[in-house]
């Protein structure tokens, strides 16, 4: 399993490469890079979902809360058989359904509309309400970013989540330590995010982000993971630009073009060459 | 077509009873029968559940009932999540929090997403009274208006609430339904009538003058007409009980068989209603006077509810003031 994650994770990188140097226009790199582990493995092998089938009614769901990171999110979908190369290399040509950030498309397995940042926890809270009503095994997954977290509106989900004992929605924080003007702010270090979201009630792992075997145990583990009535965030420590040497917490690759010399550059260091 | 689920008979005795509630708690009676007949409804709110009409239903089927507490952008986005579901969700708040402090969750979810939530303004237009210009809906129907997809209801009196709860209900679309008026307001429907979410009601046809009126205005437009019948001129009224998407064609037709138009609203004057009417008018090329009775731009004084009224011009002998001074203009 491990390893065909670790191939999966190689792909989606090698994607976003392909689809930023294509595009010939600004993508948001840095934070597509930071989240390819946690994307290939939700996608690869934590959640529950048929890319044949991809309204099934009894699929995990899965929320993109920051909406830039549709780079990794494409390339993850595309993957995993939601939809072929042909429409992936759309990736924001004119008219194209996958633009520079998600609209909601569930026939190409994306769940929502995002963008504007501190939307998709509120949402998250609310499908997983519903699935909870509908009596469904269902899990609701959602990413959102460090620097996410100064939005108001996440802490007005979080409360409502431990409120309403949401032990089937799981929140992964992108630890990546940057936000669009820089470095993030102290009180969104991981050390207070931590007591931030304890305080709000839930249940609190951190993980190293980019590390896939990490991931797997934190999603598997048993006492972690158990119906008791607490949703769970897990923060993953990660970094931005992850991968690619010259972007890895470099914030210039916040939102970049990447001209064919950086592209060159990037894909071999993917080849391992 | 005929919505009312089978518990909500609209009766004399109905009628009357709803008007004596107010449009708030006939809101919450409307809840509590449609919730127990159709599965798919949740109601949530921004603990503004009693202020909503819906403490029996909260007491009837709590776990149909979502309280975020006092979140208004989050009650908005977890509404959608549910809607996004399968589910038909209800949510209200008081006009300001819900069309601005949740302004960007009602774009990207019922604008953007087009998720099945109806946002319930309670408490809209100046009914707040002492409350003041902080709880006023003002200005709500000019913002949600510039919004797509939101459908804009505004019923005319309390038995109208029970139909456009239904009614948008029924619809599947979100929907902004904007409550005004207070407990004992008058009765403009009193028996049972045809309701369409856009479509115009015509109450009468004017050939000197048609007022188009929306919500608690409605039943004013209606006491101006007739004074104005008695002294001779021909004043129609038309309920423009759905602002979005508004009946542009019966408006043109209207417009061919009266020769002045006037738009009185609960709102600011600008933006809403009178708004709408000037955008269609122009853009359809049609040329006819058109006088703008609603509130003055301005945050102005707070005080009982008829006062407000009087102080804005927003009462009968006001409005009927204001379109005599209109009629006797030339144009």
């Amino acid at each position: 399993m491990e390893s065909e994650l670790l191939d999966l994770s190689h792909k989606v990188r090698s994607d976003i490469i392909e689809l930023a140097f294509r595009c010939e226009g600004p993508a948001h790199l840095g934070g597509a890079l930071s989240i390819v582990e946690i994307l290939s493995t939700l996608f690869g092998g934590i959640m529950r979902h048929d890319p044949l089938n991809a309204l099934w009614e009894e699929r995990d769901r899965f929320i993109l809360s920051k909406g830039h990171g549709v780079l990794a999110y494409y390339a993850v979908l595309h993957r995993s058989g939601y939809f072929s190369r042909e429409i992936l290399e759309t990736f924001k040509k004119n008219g194209s359904d996958l633009i520079a950030h998600p609209v909601m498309n569930l026939s190409l397995g994306i769940e929502s509309s995002n963008g504007s940042l501190g939307h998709g926890l509120s949402m998250s809270v609310g499908v997983a309400w519903a699935l909870k009503q509908k009596r469904s095994f269902s899990k609701v997954f959602t990413l959102i970013g460090d620097g996410e977290c100064d939005e108001g509106s996440i802490w007005e989900a979080a409360m409502s989540a431990s409120r309403f004992k949401l032990d089937n929605l799981t929140a992964i924080i992108d630890c990546n330590g940057f936000q669009s003007d820089g470095r993030i702010s102290e009180d969104n270090s991981l050390e207070y995010l931590r007591d931030k979201w304890t305080s709000h009630g839930w249940k609190v792992a951190t993980v190293s982000g980019n590390d896939i075997s990490n991931l797997l145990t934190i999603f598997r583990q048993t006492d972690f993971n158990e119906s008791d009535g607490l949703p769970r965030v897990i923060l993953a420590k990660t970094k931005k630009g992850h991968g690619i040497s010259f972007m890895q917490d470099n914030n210039a690759w916040h939102h970049n073009r990447l001209t064919e010399s950086f592209y060159e550059k990037a894909r071999s260091e993917i080849a391992g060459e | 077509m005929r919505l009312l689920v089978s518990s909500l008979r609209v009766d004399e005795n109905s009628i009357k009873n709803w008007s004596k509630l107010g449009p708030r708690a006939t809101y919450g009676v409307t809840m509590l029968e449609l919730i127990a007949e159709n599965p798919k409804v949740v109601v949530t709110t921004a603990d503004l559940g009693n202020s909503s009409g819906l403490d029996r239903l909260k007491k009837s089927f709590p776990e149909r009932l979502v309280n975020v507490g006092i979140a208004e952008q989050n009650m908005i986005g977890v509404s959608a999540g549910i809607a996004k579901e399968g589910f038909t969700v209800f949510a209200s708040s008081f006009a300001p929090f819900i069309s601005m402090r949740a302004c960007e969750q009602l774009r990207m979810n019922l604008g953007y997403m087009k998720l099945d939530v109806k946002a319930v303004a309670i408490g809209s237009g100046l009914s707040m009274n002492f409350l003041g210009n902080s709880h006023f809906g003002l200005e709500d129907v000019s913002i949600v208006r510039s919004i797509p997809n939101i459908q804009i209801l505004s019923p005319s009196d309390c038995t109208e609430v029970v139909k456009v709860v239904l009614a948008s209900s029924a619809s599947g679309q979100p929907s902004y339904i904007r409550l005004t008026g207070a407990p004992g307001s008058d009765i403009v429907n009193s028996s049972d009538y045809e309701f369409n979410i856009g479509k115009n009601i015509e109450f009468f046809s004017g050939s000197d003058v048609t007022i188009l009126a929306t919500g608690s205005m409605v039943s004013q437009a209606i006491r101006v007409a007739e004074e104005l019948s008695q002294k001779g001129v021909s004043a129609g009224v038309v309920n423009c009980h759905t602002l979005r998407p508004f009946d542009a064609a019966h408006l043109i037709e209207v417009c061919q068989r009266t020769a002045k138009l006037v738009t009185v609203e609960e709102h600011f004057y600008s933006g809403g209603l009178g708004t709408e009417v000037l955008e269609i008018l122009n853009s359809r090329r049609v040329n006819i006077p058109v006088l703008r009775i609603g509130i003055s731009h301005d945050y102005d004084l707070s005080g009982e509810y008829k006062f407000l009224l009087e102080f804005h011009g927003l009462t009968y002998e006001r409005i009927l003031e204001q379109i005599k001074e209109f009629l006797h203009t030339k144009t």
